[in-house]
């Protein structure tokens, strides 16, 4: 039986929705890029899709999530496969793989940017990241975002500064290739959960935090998003979740990673 | 065959507009006493290929870099490399930006002797209409367009590893070789550094000869530099100096990367450095990362 917990965070509400990400993806590779997409990975391997595959984001894969942040020196990690970087690539390259990140932008065409902003590429404004592996991450398999602060600064009005993943902008389709072969799966933000499988494959609003509204999540991006019918709030965690979710971040790092670590329900 | 080299002679086998590869990934197993050696030297106008970190932003502080083939640069905990952020924003280096995945598959093709490897990597991104040199191309066996990705030959590689012999056989026992195969493989010469010079004997004992990944007809030289890698990680020697990465980032925003290079690069031997960031028995007691 599983118990909706009552009080939670923003957080760990968040969490949850991208745990429920990977429920019906079988056995790939789950990568969460960042504290909450990683914490989230791990939540599923324990309890919603136990066949996931994830490493230690250094060199293993393993049977068992580690725990996020420092650990006791005795901890004996439970590796279960060499899995260096050209070993990722192979994984990447499969398809079987689906990975959460955290882009600066991300467009009406669901492509992301996490590589520069502004100015002209020979001369940009602020350098981020590079490109890394989106490029390739997003022809090869699924993809989700986490976005902690949904504003119109990520959810940009024109196309990302530069566009590091193929998204649904029909004038960037390769030749010969179909849309139906991008796997852009779902968005997490602060004020909901969204996926770009509204009409044209426009971003639409999957699921509402409790206490936000349509209103906000408009005014709060740079382009129209889609609203169903019905739109129905995000599932509150349950005491279950969160007594793992505990044993992954036994540190808490989860309370740093939104500003003010807001409640889940809104006061 | 001899290969072993003193840290001095590195520059001398190095020319100016060289195309250099270098291993590590981004704050991990760098060569950094070779790039030291090349910011203390004359050369210029290289052209740098490298999973990214202090590597990239020292040499383009430095001014020794024309262009550099990337796909990040970034010291991880820090993210930003702040002197590739600076030397980017001032647009003061050319550029090939592409996929992590893609600059793998350049240095295969290299390896390889192919002129392009076919993949999907960077189709439908900015990756294609910023790099007008990397075509598309169709396939004799199916309908779609391919990303031809261009063979990343080097001129030379720079790469830091755990031991060697004076043959040029090369021991990595860090859970990740990252992409330093594949430079090797890439590269018309390989010089590597190493933090222990030992006898061929060494590899036929145990396991040993099972940490070695590529052939010492790839390496061409040989230079044992005990704690070369610093401040980069070089696991399980010894984890990469955290203080002292946040000195050099912090140098970015007063003093400028001239204040960094003299206080501990200008003028000083690999010995005087490391006597200046608390010696090699410090380096060595460096805590490994957690990830």
């Amino acid at each position: 039986m599983t118990t909706p917990a009552t009080e939670y965070s923003l957080a760990e509400l968040m969490i949850c929705a991208n745990a429920s990400a990977y429920d019906n993806d079988g056995e790939v590779l789950v990568t969460g890029i960042g504290v909450l997409p990683r914490i989230a990975a791990s939540l599923a391997m324990l309890s919603s899709n136990t066949d996931i595959m994830m490493t230690d984001s250094e060199a293993w894969l393993l049977s068992e999530p580690n725990p996020v942040g420092k650990r006791d020196a005795d901890f004996q990690p439970k590796a279960e496969t060499w899995m260096g970087f050209t070993r990722i690539f192979d994984n990447v390259w499969s398809g079987r793989r689906h990975l959460t990140g955290g882009p600066t932008q991300i467009d009406r065409f669901a492509q992301a940017n996490i590589s520069a902003l502004g100015g002209d590429h020979s001369k940009p404004k602020v350098q981020m990241l590079g490109v890394r592996g989106f490029p390739g991450n997003s022809i090869c398999h699924a993809n989700s975002y986490l976005v902690p602060m949904h504003s119109k600064r990520v959810f940009v009005e024109g196309e990302c500064d530069v566009v590091c993943t193929i998204g649904y902008n029909p004038d960037r389709l390769p030749k010969g290739y179909s849309f139906d072969e991008i796997d852009v799966r779902q968005v997490y933000t602060n004020l909901g959960v969204f996926d770009f499988r509204g009409p044209n494959r426009q971003m639409q609003i999957v699921s509402l935090h409790p206490g936000v509204t349509v209103e906000e999540v408009q005014e709060n991006t740079g382009f129209p998003v889609h609203v169903p019918a019905s739109i129905p709030t995000t599932p509150a965690p349950t005491e279950e979740q969160l007594d793992i979710i505990r044993r992954i971040d036994p540190h808490n790092l989860r309370a740093k990673q939104l500003k003010d670590n807001p409640p889940g329900v809104r006061g | 065959m001899n290969k072993e080299m003193a840290l001095q002679e590195l520059v001398g086998e190095l020319r100016d507009g060289m195309t250099i590869g270098i291993g590590g990934w981004g704050p991990r197993r760098k060569p950094m006493a070779l790039i030291r050696e090349i910011l203390k030297s004359d050369l210029k106008d290289l052209t740098i290929v490298a999973y990214g970190g202090a590597d990239v932003g020292m040499l383009c502080a430095a001014g020794k870099v024309k262009k550099v083939v990337f796909a990040f640069v970034s010291l991880d905990f820090i993210p930003l490399e702040p002197y590739f952020r600076q030397a980017r924003q001032n647009g003061e280096i050319e550029v090939m930006e592409i996929d992590e995945g893609m600059m793998l598959l350049g240095l295969r093709a290299a390896a390889w002797g192919c002129p392009y490897i076919p993949s999907r990597l960077g189709l439908g991104t900015d990756v294609v209409n910023l790099n007008p040199d990397i075509k598309l191309v169709d396939s004799p066996y199916d309908e779609k367009e391919w990303l031809a990705m261009p063979a990343l030959k080097l001129d030379a590689a720079l790469l830091h590893v755990d031991r060697a012999d004076r043959r040029g056989v090369c021991q990595i026992k860090g859970p990740d070789v990252y992409m330093d195969e594949w430079m090797a493989r890439a590269a018309d010469k390989t010089i590597v550094s190493c933090e222990e010079l030992v006898d061929t004997e060494y590899f036929a004992q145990g396991d040993e000869a099972r940490y070695v990944f590529w052939e010492r007809t790839m390496t061409s030289a040989v230079i044992p530099v005990a704690g070369g890698a610093h401040p980069t990680s070089c696991t399980p020697e010894y984890g990469f100096d955290v203080p002292h990465f946040q000195e050099y980032n912090a140098s970015a925003k007063e003093g400028g990367f001239e204040a960094y290079f003299d206080k501990y690069i200008k003028g000083r031997s690999e010995a005087e450095y490391q006597q200046a960031v608390g010696g090699i028995d410090a380096i060595r007691q460096l805590p490994l990362p957690v990830y």
